[in-house]
């Protein structure tokens, strides 16, 4: 069955039509042809297709089109809509924090929600007090991106390009 | 002796050259490939693991509107050779293993081919199975060979004897279990065929090797290369698994054919990658070593067993790095593979030296203990002068030199005392030693041409994260003398010349050479000043072979690991590792495969199992929540260091091959290291909590 | 994934008749299970109502002192919230360790405890279970056993092809918390609206075990409550998993300590539901703290565990390791 919705991303708005079945991360990847988000695991295990929805990190292979009619996504790609790299890809790049690239732009998006989270005094598993403001620790990030698989084991660049890019130590 | 090349872009720090795309997303991975109406196909598996297909209902798949094409083995194409069983897909109604294809449909969009397959009622005559792997079956085989064409058995001297008089032995069983590859790209290709002629199919495919891959499907197919071509700029990872095609390939090109002009799209689900992909074969490891008191070896011998498919063979060659990595007089080592109902086993990185160094090493350990010796010297003490499996003298060893920087760096002399607490945490610090044979594989071509004031290099290589986009430029510029930033080199494609498959760690020695051979034969050809247009083409049969000596890559893995002393929870904060493995040709890239492979050893060593259920015939725990590969939070801080390693026997770049050797003994450092913190030594991978809470 | 109608209601209201209406029809909140289970084929409804916009976002004082949470409140927010983390520490704990922060962000209130188990069997829809589809037998049962229950199972051992059996586990972190804390669940149903009780609201197998709760169809959480604590109390949240993130509960521990020696505690990765340990909560009841009275009120616990024999070992150490963290745990809340 079919649905009409509105989707805008990365700063453009898309009206299409998709299948009730449709989830974002297939509506962005075969229906509007932005391949940024990844399909590794289709299931909530691997965060690859982590895209930016209405502001947080979400997993865009869990989330129905339909349901998410008039939201607004950021892909890793828009991430760099006016050609300069967000200082979290450049600190990727710094940093050497990927290898084969796949399940990279849903860790960069991951990265900038966890930015985003910490600036907020978002609590989280490895803090060691739950009322305290967070800080960009190895623990505090390897922790918050936990959520994004790397398979080629790129977890030792990954931690400090997010410190790097959040401006704390690393 | 081979000519080594003077680095000057080599050993420099240079950053990808494919890294802008990936960090945007933009780089294009086979299944992403914009093509023009596509219509996207969904396999069908079997879900009996042995028995025929007696009857496949797709009446209701074929009257969705939308469906394009059903494919079953009563429909499909006959394939031109059938010799490859484990490509001969929909050429029969048999089922060898669960989760083997047995049709696909085609539809206009993914969903509609997800359901339509779903849809498809099949009836099977139900076989009973047998996919129990034991080193008791009394139908266990010698292969004619393992795995890299090595010898099955190999034996020297008296093992038994030695055994019986030695003043110390140790005879252990250790098993690693059975591992996915699970590399975050699944297996995907985007396949189109142009009926014009006499037909040309053109494949997207994720594969380690555009040639090797084109090969298989040209003989599969009955198609010349000319009617193939292979695609691949980028893989998102493979780890071996992409090393081969494997089923899911001739399914998508058998289901373009039948939608002729229309690409198709096919990827495997995470799930349907567990059956169809390849996997790493559970080993099980007899051990048997020999030594007197002062800690010399007088035997080593390992007994492997292995499983393999019903309908291909593959022997893993996890009784090989044993024959060579210490001096005995006495030596001894087999392989006995037993043939399943299950599926198609494959490369995984390292095969043969990541489960086959996990027994020696662990039995290195209780030896040392047993000795009281540190585990450093035992190893050093049993250094062999040359290689005991050949004689031949070595390119050059430096295991002795990893494990003494590796000592000094981790702080060994200093380690706390066995089953050390630190608050509610036990502490153990453990150490291994890994090996990995320089290879170079026999065929590569490059052709370098000189274009509008550049050097463009092309070969048909792949860059599965390895970095070969942004090294192969850098051995280019510097065969050539120019400045790295003049050279450009473009892989992943048969319109390139031939190149050897991503496999091995054998890339960049084999790919490189030829583009040295290139780089050389230009110069002399063309000079300094080239003119536009000016090329040649240089393949590694003319670079210098080095037949004299036993090649390997070195090193050693340092590990502090931290056990709960109420839950068992087990925590690895430090990994250590030091190599030699000749010169490095970018410390950044390098670093990364370096650090990644100590990273996937130590997912093996705490997490990795396929958990095998002989009730149902399959991996049970097959997605990515239950089966556990490191995250973030698994990693704390990994090091990996090198030694200015100068070997001038192995290639002009003096490299070794770096991709693998960092998973080879991790594993078995961690099971030495929560040894130390908790006094359980445990035999069967992985480590995990419930071994270890009977003896905490 | 077959197809389904997609409705929008103006109301929950409108929703819950829209499900009741129809025997399929499933409610959709943030997704994260349900559009796992539409793709892997477990259910396979031809309406699917979206309640998402529909029920609550906020979190508001109760009179009483506790708080009252929105359905619609996703994880990320329940667990950020200052009162949350001030006053139920043990509650944002289990949320901070249950899955991760992108599926925290769309994982809410209501639909968390709802969250099916994780048997493998049950999500492969080419083998047989009960909670799947019922009569077809229990592949679990001498299977992989890792991850399911060891009490409120059978004393002996369950019979593979009985339609009864289903060992499968409860995988909600957030649940076991709740459980603890003695929350209250509001919900709406075609009946008009109920309260039940949190440590009610999921189930045994019993004769049924495609049903995890006591919900009837159609029925919506559209709130869950928490109780005040006593002043002085503190609560922890404990899970033993195996890996240090993103890994479901081998076992799991939630304890509030009330301060006037009355401790309660509740058990995850153990049972079919968030397992109350009231036997040992009954143990330690006015008594001192102390690692042996602990130890003896989880054997009192733990009298009718029954071990899942199976490949890999199956999962009797739960048994020990259950004791071990409830000690470490309650050692630590003290301290």
């Amino acid at each position: 069955m079919d649905a009409e919705v509105t989707l805008t991303v990365d700063g453009t708005a898309h009206r299409l039509t998709v299948d009730t079945r449709t989830t974002l991360l297939d509506a962005l990847r075969e229906r509007l042809g932005n391949t940024s988000p990844k399909k590794g695991c289709d299931h909530g295990q691997c965060g690859a297709c982590t895209v930016l929805l209405d502001g947080k990190r979400a997993l865009s292979c869990l989330a129905l089109a339909v349901a998410h009619d008039g939201a607004e996504i950021i892909t890793a790609d828009g991430l760099a809509a006016d050609g300069e790299l967000h200082p979290v890809q450049q600190a990727f790049l710094d940093r050497d924090a990927f290898q084969c690239g796949y399940c990279t732009p849903g860790q960069i998006c991951s990265a900038v929600g966890v930015l985003d989270e910490v600036r907020r005094g978002w609590p989280s598993h490895a803090g060691p007090d739950l009322t305290a403001d967070p800080e960009l620790s190895h623990d505090e990030v390897a922790e918050r991106m936990s959520g994004n698989l790397c398979r080629c084991g790129a977890y030792v660049n990954i931690v400090p390009a997010v410190q790097q890019a959040g401006g704390g130590q690393a | 002796m081979t000519d080594l090349l003077e680095p000057r872009a080599i050993g420099r720090d240079l950053v990808r050259r494919d890294g802008v795309a990936k960090v945007r997303g933009t780089a294009t991975y086979a299944y992403e490939t914009p093509v023009e109406r596509p219509a996207y196909a969904h396999p069908v598996q079997a879900t009996v693991a042995r028995g025929r297909v007696t009857a496949m209902d797709t009446a209701t798949a074929e009257g969705l509107d939308g469906v394009l094409a059903v494919l079953t083995p009563s429909t499909a194409e006959r394939l031109a050779s059938t010799e490859d069983r484990e490509f001969a897909v929909l050429q029969s109604d048999e089922v060898a293993f669960r989760g083997q294809l047995i049709g696909a449909v085609v539809a206009e969009t993914s969903e509609l081919a997800r359901q339509a397959a779903d849809s498809i009622r099949v009836t099977y005559a139900e076989q009973s199975h047998d996919t129990e792997l034991s080193a008791d079956r009394d139908d266990l085989y010698a292969p004619g060979k393992v795995n890299a064409g090595h010898e099955t058995d190999t034996s020297e001297g008296d093992v038994a004897a030695a055994m019986a008089s030695a003043d110390v032995t140790i005879e252990q069983t250790y098993t690693t279990a059975m591992y996915h590859n699970n590399p975050l790209e699944p297996h995907s290709t985007t396949a189109l065929w142009d009926p014009a002629g006499d037909g040309h199919l053109t494949l997207w495919d994720s594969t380690q090797g555009v040639h090797p891959d084109r090969a298989a499907v040209c003989e599969v197919f009955g198609l010349a290369q000319e009617q193939v071509r292979v695609i691949c700029p980028y893989v998102g990872g493979g780890f071996g698994s992409k090393g081969t095609p494997h089923a899911h390939v001739m399914l998508a090109a058998m289901a373009a054919r039948a939608l002729p002009g229309r690409p198709v799209k096919l990827a495997l689900t995470r799930q349907q990658m567990f059956f169809l992909a390849g996997y790493r074969t559970p080993t099980i490891q007899r051990m048997q070593l020999a030594a007197d008191r002062d800690g010399r070896l007088s035997a080593v011998a390992i007994d492997v067993v292995v499983q393999t498919s019903r309908i291909k063979e593959f022997a893993e060659q996890a009784g090989v790095p044993a024959r060579m990595m210490y001096a005995a007089p006495n030596r001894r080592s087999t392989h006995r593979v037993a043939a399943l109902d299950v599926p198609v086993p494959s490369w995984m990185r390292a095969p043969g030296e990541c489960p086959g160094m996990f027994g020696p090493e662990v039995a290195l350990d209780e030896l040392a203990e047993e000795l009281g010796i540190d585990p450093i010297e035992l190893r050093i003490r049993n250094e062999p002068e040359v290689d005991p499996d050949t004689g031949k003298p070595w390119s050059s060893r430096h295991l002795v030199e990893c494990l003494r920087e590796g000592a000094e760096r981790f702080g060994w002399a200093d380690r706390p005392p066995a089953r050390h607490r630190d608050g509610n945490w036990l502490v153990g610090t453990g150490v291994a030693a890994s090996v990995y044979p320089t290879m170079r594989q026999a065929r590569s071509t490059a052709n370098l041409r000189y274009e509008d004031g550049r050097y463009v290099a092309e070969i048909g290589a792949a860059d599965l994260g390895t970095g070969a986009w942004t090294v192969l430029p850098q051995i280019t510029a510097d065969a050539l003398g120019v400045d790295v930033a003049d050279v450009d080199v473009r892989i992943g494609d048969t319109e390139y010349p031939i190149a050897s498959v991503a496999g091995g760690s054998s890339g960049t020695n084999t790919w490189g050479s030829a583009l040295v051979v290139a780089a050389r034969a230009f110069r002399e050809k063309f000079g300094g000043s080239p003119s536009d247009g000016d090329e040649v083409a240089g393949d590694v049969d003319q670079a210098a072979q080095d037949e004299d000596h036993a090649a390997y890559a070195f090193g050693a893995q340092f590990v502090e690991a931290r056990v709960h002393a109420d839950t068992g929870e087990i925590r690895v904060p430090r990994l250590l590792g030091v190599f030699a493995a000749g010169r490095i040709v970018n410390p950044r890239t390098a670093r990364s495969q370096f650090v990644g492979g100590m990273t996937m050893g130590l997912s093996m060593a705490l997490h990795e199992n396929s958990v095998w259920d002989p009730q149902v015939g399959q991996v049970a725990n097959h997605d990515l929540a239950e089966y556990h590969v490191t995250v973030n939070a698994d990693v704390g801080d990994v090091q990996a260091h090198w030694l200015d390693e100068h070997d001038p026997f192995v290639n002009a770049m003096g490299s070794k091959g770096i991709g693998e050797i960092g998973i080879v003994g991790t594993a078995a450092a961690v099971v030495n290291a929560v040894h130390r913190a908790t006094g359980v030594r445990v035999r069967h991978l992985p480590v995990t909590l419930d071994k270890l809470l009977p003896g905490l | 994934m077959k197809p389904f109608a997609y409705a929008r209601p103006a109301d929950v209201a409108e929703a819950v008749r829209d499900v009741a209406a129809e025997p399929t029809a499933v409610f959709l909140g943030g997704g994260t299970n349900l559009v796992d289970h539409l793709k892997l084929g477990i259910v396979r409804p031809d309406l699917v109502v979206d309640v998402r916009t529909l029920t609550s976002r906020s979190i508001d004082d109760l009179q009483d002192g506790g708080l009252r949470v929105g359905a619609a409140v996703t994880n990320s927010e329940l667990a950020a919230d200052r009162r949350v983390r001030e006053r139920y520490p043990v509650l944002a704990q289990a949320l901070l360790a249950g899955a991760t922060g992108q599926l925290r962000n769309l994982a809410t209130t209501g639909g968390n405890p709802l969250q099916r188990t994780r048997c493998v069997y049950f999500q492969d829809a080419s083998t047989a279970c009960n909670k799947r589809e019922p009569g077809t037998g229990c592949s679990a049962v001498g299977g992989y056993t890792r991850y399911h229950a060891v009490l409120g199972v059978p004393a002996a051992l369950p019979d593979p092809t009985a339609p009864e059996t289903c060992i499968a586990t409860h995988p909600s972190d957030m649940a076991v918390a709740l459980a603890a804390l003695d929350a209250q669940v509001q919900v709406l149903g075609p009946a008009g609206a109920r309260t039940v009780p949190f440590v009610d609201l999921h189930r045994l197998p019993g004769e049924d075990p495609s049903r995890d709760t006591v919900l009837e169809h159609g029925e919506l959480i559209t709130a869950i409550d928490l109780p005040p604590l006593p002043a002085g109390a503190r609560s922890a949240y404990r899970k033993v998993r195996d890996r240090a993130s993103y890994a479901f509960a081998l076992v799991s521990v939630a304890a509030v300590a009330s301060g006037n020696g009355d401790v309660r505690l509740a058990l995850g990765g153990v049972a079919h539901k968030p397992w109350r340990a009231t036997r040992a909560e009954g143990v330690l009841r006015g008594g001192p703290l102390t690692e042996d009275t602990v130890r003896a009120a989880m054997a009192a616990e733990l009298a009718a565990a029954q071990p899942q024999p199976g490949v890999d070992s199956g999962n009797g150490f739960k048994i020990p390791l259950v004791t071990r963290t409830v000690v470490a745990t309650l050692r630590d809340l003290e301290a």
